[in-house]
């Protein structure tokens, strides 16, 4: 690894995110927690903006820092969730589930550590200023991936629909 | 590389330093237009015809006491104030405030940067400045407080949705997310307010309803709630709450400015001849009336409108605004896929 200021912009981008990350589980207190994901969301977006995915970068910022998480909030808040209660579950289907997802991801992450390790993503891709802007991503989109894209969509609508029909269900 | 850092640090500088003046000029409009709508004098007191009564409020404010309520959370308490004037300075980063002006020898770009996705940034950073009200309403542990905040979370959030749509129409006019691209195109009468009219509407509207300025100030009702989000705070905090009010509605007049009237564009101005020097100082210069114009404008508004019902608030919100907005798209839509 070179010690140029990209690199190091790049890591402590990257430090930011592992250290908010692990101060998001650890605290009690459910609105810090929140908080810190949030600290989280702007620093990997940082690291989005240091591989050139301008558009990448905005969009975790507004629709995981200024949509999503301010309806948790709001939602912890209208709550009032004070510190956590302890949670006694058993060994349940839930929990393995997670150990397997959680092992997966973790494989995937051990994989692009050791390629990074032996030099498979020393230099950027040339093109990755022009990959990153919006004008390619939505080329992409609606050439490319137009069907997976549709899908998303209709999964999307599908939300909507539920969302209502559960409100008017409360209402009526 | 050095010297187009040190003309950032500059041109960051610069606009900083200008915007947290005309915040202090702002309150003080604000104050002396109330007065003259209600026929009373106003502040006419500290230096010439109050002028300086601002700077005299801001030294007042240095030196109160700083009270924080005891069940408060202080570390959020302090953090929610930093929030709102973070959110409230950075947005300026992307509004361009001229086309070039040439100094040195060297063409220097009058904006402090031109992203690619101008627009998108502009709405992600108005969208957390719902946190530094929400959190300033939560951590102060009051009833009131809480309110205000959880009243300015749902508003916020209701109106950025027609906020954002309504800029769709201009994206698809000029076919670009730079805010200077954006700009350029609107030259001659091709401001976007004559183009997307019902677009500036909804945008208006919109910009009211995120800076909380009346009639969209339910966070901070005094009849019901005190004083909203902030009726737990003092000294400096209280100030920093004061002027993120303000600079939000600076900023908010910077960007409708951009999106619709033109931003530095002065109609026809190329066919006059003057010289490139005149040309960028002139251009500047009608920024700064444009944007002047906007802050009366938001000014007139709160003393001319009674504050709204919280339900018409999110009936004009979610059943008016947000159909129009995606009327407009659709309009715009078709006409340019027509006209192309």
């Amino acid at each position: 690894m070179i010690w140029n200021a990209e690199n190091i912009i790049t890591l402590s981008f990257a430090i930011l995110a592992l250290g908010s990350a692990i101060m998001m589980i650890t605290r009690r207190n459910p609105i810090t927690s929140a908080l810190y994901l949030i600290v989280n969301f702007f620093s990997i977006s940082g690291v989005y903006l240091m591989l050139r995915s301008q558009f990448v970068a905005i969009i975790q910022i507004l629709v995981y820092a200024g949509a999503i998480m301010v309806l948790f909030l709001f939602v912890i808040m209208l709550l009032n969730l004070s510190g956590e209660k302890k949670m006694m579950e058993t060994f349940s289907y839930k929990k393995i589930s997670a150990i397997i997802l959680g092992l997966m991801l973790f494989a995937s992450l051990g994989i692009t550590a050791f390629f990074a390790f032996f030099g498979k993503y020393k230099t950027m891709n040339p093109n990755a200023e022009i990959m990153g802007t919006i004008q390619s991503v939505g080329k992409e989109l609606y050439t490319t991936y137009s069907f997976p894209f549709e899908l998303v969509s209709f999964v999307l609508l599908a939300a909507i629909v539920g969302a209502i029909v559960l409100a008017q269900k409360k209402f009526e | 590389m050095w010297i187009e850092l040190l003309i950032s640090v500059i041109k960051i500088a610069t606009v900083l330093t200008v915007l947290l003046v005309s915040v202090a000029y702002a309150v003080y409009a604000e104050r002396r237009v109330s007065a003259f709508m209600q026929n009373r004098y106003g502040p006419n007191r500290v230096g010439y015809q109050g002028l300086l009564q601002s700077f005299a409020d801001v030294i007042k404010l240095v030196f109160k006491e700083d009270i924080v309520p005891v069940k408060a959370n202080k570390p959020i308490h302090t953090l929610a104030p930093m929030i709102s004037i973070f959110v409230a300075l950075t947005t300026i980063a992307v509004v361009p405030f001229g086309h070039t002006i040439e100094l040195f020898g060297r063409i220097i770009s009058l904006q402090i940067t031109d992203v690619n996705v101008g627009i998108l940034y502009i709405l992600a950073l108005t969208s957390l400045g719902v946190y530094g009200i929400t959190l300033s309403g939560w951590s102060s542990n009051s009833k009131y407080s809480l309110f205000g905040g959880i009243r300015s979370s749902a508003q916020m959030i209701s109106y950025e949705l027609s906020m954002g749509l309504s800029v769709v129409g201009i994206i698809l006019i000029t076919g670009s997310l730079s805010l200077q691209d954006i700009v350029l195109h609107q030259n001659g009468w091709k401001w976007n307010l004559v183009l997307q009219p019902l677009g500036f509407i909804i945008f208006l509207v919109a910009s009211f309803a995120e800076t909380n300025r009346s009639p969209f100030d339910l966070p901070e009702a005094e009849p019901e709630l005190v004083g909203g989000y902030h009726t737990e705070y003092s000294s400096m905090k209280f100030a920093l709450f004061f002027l993120a009010e303000y600079a939000n509605m600076i900023v908010a007049s910077t960007v409708i400015a951009t999106l619709y009237l033109g931003g530095w564009q002065f109609p026809y101005l190329q066919s006059f001849g003057l010289p490139p020097m005149a040309v960028s100082i002139l251009q500047v210069l009608t920024f700064c009336a444009k944007v002047a114009f906007l802050v009366f404008f938001f000014i007139w508004v709160r003393w001319s409108l009674p504050r709204f019902r919280y339900d018409q608030l999110m009936n004009l919100g979610w059943k008016v605004m947000l159909p129009l907005s995606i009327l407009n798209i659709i309009v715009t839509a078709i006409l340019v896929s027509v006209l192309k």
